[in-house]
């Protein structure tokens, strides 16, 4: 083993050279947001925990706390994950099994969106949440949010109920279950894994989702933490890099933590049901 | 219970796969339906099963019609090709789904799962699950969850496929004491003659959606009702040599087999030959040579091209000392040939 692993050093040597940008400014924001630096240096004079005092109170005096930010942002990407999710799960099995009109129709659109760049329809969904009353409230940018997503996730499923053997379902049938018995307890199970990275997935695509509430909810009441990290880089009161990296990486430690937990399951939207 | 199907006709689309096909199956019998793949006789299996919607005719189940019957309610047992077996339950689980769904109490099933893992020999298996388990095991367990619920007919679609040959010879006999011992009406679908004939108590020969012979598996072997039949079973296959029957049978090589008995003046014919029937002192002779020699161990088979053209299979006993490129002078067993019209029905 030992001269197979050296043959590599190479690779893992060029490798690393060309990451060591990233890595090394995700470091200094790490040490940033702890720090204090004199203007001109590159090497902290002091330790301070001044940057990270959003935890416990707002940023601007008037402005939201950044745990109702959180709050917001949390509904925002929980929502969009039930709802893409759930509605994946249902409309996947009917494209995948059942023989209803349009069938061919519907799949093929699916995969016209699938490929759109949807975001640009953003003026006529505007238009049309305007009409409803739902512009600037997050229940119009969920509602957005989930239509964007939902090609993807019916199409991620669709591809793991094909991968569920015709038979079982026959099985069912003739063992006396219902249809709706048949998906519940004998499909369901088989489609699990699929379920479970999906439902991750659109999660953290909701949650790092920034055009959406920054073109359709711009106003300060349903801000989500992508568009206020924004916001504290565009306001010239409180231009400061170091608050602006400490945000960040509150913003970014849910992701890293749901990716540590179950990356094994993420996985698996890539296997899109190789097992039988 | 005894099964029925009346004008039975299937269509996909504009398709009309079986048009009025009649079938009987007697309470308690096993019957096959055999025939190449595209014949139709999954698409009737399916059908009785319920999982196929019938475009016409009746299906009986005993007396009452389930034609338009849904499949939850229909009371079959299906064994599939794959087994079928629900991957995330155990054995026991999935035996005991039907009666789950039926609603039936946990002591009850468990009651039924153990009857019944004992008729098909799992009993040690019932905690384990589906992959766990090698194909001969889940074939029974697939059995198993067929029979809990104590169907009225026992479907099996080529059940046998994907074991190897030990196992589905193993197999075979296993499926067919569970039937007898249950005393349940059954019916297998299978392209294998071997496994029809060995398992089952008649064969129902399908061909393009029809019904072309049923009868018991020996009857249909010594008395194919026509070309398609007598080439489908047996195995070597049986030989065809063109002929003609005016004073005496003249094959198209111009080698003669003698008076041509009740065939006399019939003009051009096709003769079936199997290869049990041919060989040293069996009938009048045919020169000819032998092109091709397999062993078998207990037996040889050869293949002997005659003299002016046409070729037969010889099935000897080990030991012969023929090789190939022998010439031989072997006869045929004139009382077992089959004639045939050009069209392919008997003569």
């Amino acid at each position: 083993m030992q001269p197979h692993h050296r043959s590599y050093w190479p690779i893992v040597a060029a490798l690393t050279a060309l990451s060591a940008p990233l890595v090394i400014m995700y470091v200094y924001q790490l040490i940033d947001t702890v720090t204090t630096t004199a203007p001109g240096s590159i090497i902290p004079n002091g330790i301070t925990l001044q940057h990270w005092q959003f935890l416990s109170q707002p940023i601007t005096r008037d402005g939201p706390t950044i745990w109702a930010l959180a709050g917001n942002t949390l509904i925002f990407a929980c929502s969009t994950a039930v709802v893409v999710t759930g509605v994946s799960l249902t409309a996947a099995y009917a494209l995948s099994r059942l023989a209803m009109p349009g069938r061919g129709l519907f799949l093929g659109g699916l995969i016209v969106l699938h490929a759109f760049p949807t975001l640009t329809l953003i003026v006529a969904v505007f238009l049309i949440l305007q009409y409803m009353g739902l512009y600037d409230t997050l229940t119009g940018v969920i509602l957005v949010k989930v239509a964007f997503e939902l090609p993807f996730g019916i199409w991620i499923m669709k591809g793991f109920y094909d991968s569920v053997p015709w038979e079982i379902e026959m099985a069912g049938v003739t063992d006396g279950a219902s249809r709706f018995t048949v998906w519940r307890l004998l499909v369901l199970p088989q489609v699990q894994p699929g379920l479970a990275a999906l439902l991750i997935f659109s999660f953290l695509s909701g949650w790092s989702e920034f055009i959406l509430p920054l073109v359709l909810a711009p106003a300060n009441a349903p801000q989500v933490l992508a568009t206020y990290l924004a916001a504290i880089i565009a306001d010239d009161r409180v231009a400061d890099f170091s608050l602006f990296k400490a945000v960040s990486i509150f913003y970014a430690l849910p992701v890293l933590a749901i990716y540590v937990i179950f990356q094994k399951k993420l996985m698996n939207i890539y296997g899109g049901g190789s097992k039988g | 219970m005894k099964l029925v199907l009346e004008r039975f006709t299937k269509r996909f689309g504009a398709t009309t796969v079986i048009d009025g096909l009649d079938l009987t199956v007697a309470d308690g019998e096993m019957i096959a339906l055999l025939g190449p793949s595209g014949c139709g006789k999954s698409t009737t299996l399916f059908a009785i099963a319920g999982l196929h919607r019938v475009d016409g005719g009746r299906i009986l189940f005993g007396a009452r019609d389930v034609a338009d019957v849904s499949a939850q309610a229909r009371n079959v047992g299906i064994v599939f090709q794959n087994y079928a077996l629900y991957p995330h339950m155990s054995v026991a689980q999935n035996i005991g789904f039907p009666l789950r769904v039926r609603g039936e109490s946990t002591t009850q099933i468990d009651r039924k799962v153990r009857s019944i893992a004992g008729l098909v020999r799992i009993d040690e298996l019932l905690d384990r699950r589906p992959a766990q388990l090698s194909g001969g095991q889940q074939q029974r367990v697939a059995l198993a969850r067929a029979l809990v619920r104590e169907p009225d007919v026992l479907l099996l679609d080529e059940p046998l496929a994907n074991l190897d040959a030990k196992l589905r010879m193993e197999m075979r006999s296993e499926i067919r004491r569970v039937q007898l011992e249950t005393g349940i009406t059954a019916i297998l679908v299978t392209h294998d003659q071997v496994e029809a004939m060995s398992m089952c108590d008649r064969i129902a020969l399908m061909k393009t959606g029809q019904i072309v012979q049923i009868s018991s598996p020996a009857e249909m072997y010594d008395n194919p009702a026509d070309r398609y039949v007598a080439s489908f079973l047996g195995n070597p296959s049986i030989a065809f040599l063109a002929a003609d029957a005016g004073e005496e049978l003249r094959l198209a090589g111009g080698q003669s087999l003698g008076p041509a008995g009740r065939l006399a003046g019939q003009g051009p014919l096709e003769l079936g030959v199997r290869p049990e029937h041919y060989g040293p002192g069996k009938g009048p002779q045919l020169q000819g040579k032998v092109v091709m020699m397999e062993t078998h161990g207990r037996e040889d088979l050869f293949e002997v091209d005659l003299d002016g053209g046409g070729r037969l299979r010889a099935i000897l006993p080990a030991g012969s000392g023929v090789r190939t490129g022998a010439s031989v002078d072997w006869g045929v067993a004139v009382e077992r040939l089959f004639a045939f019209s050009p069209k392919g029905a008997r003569l």
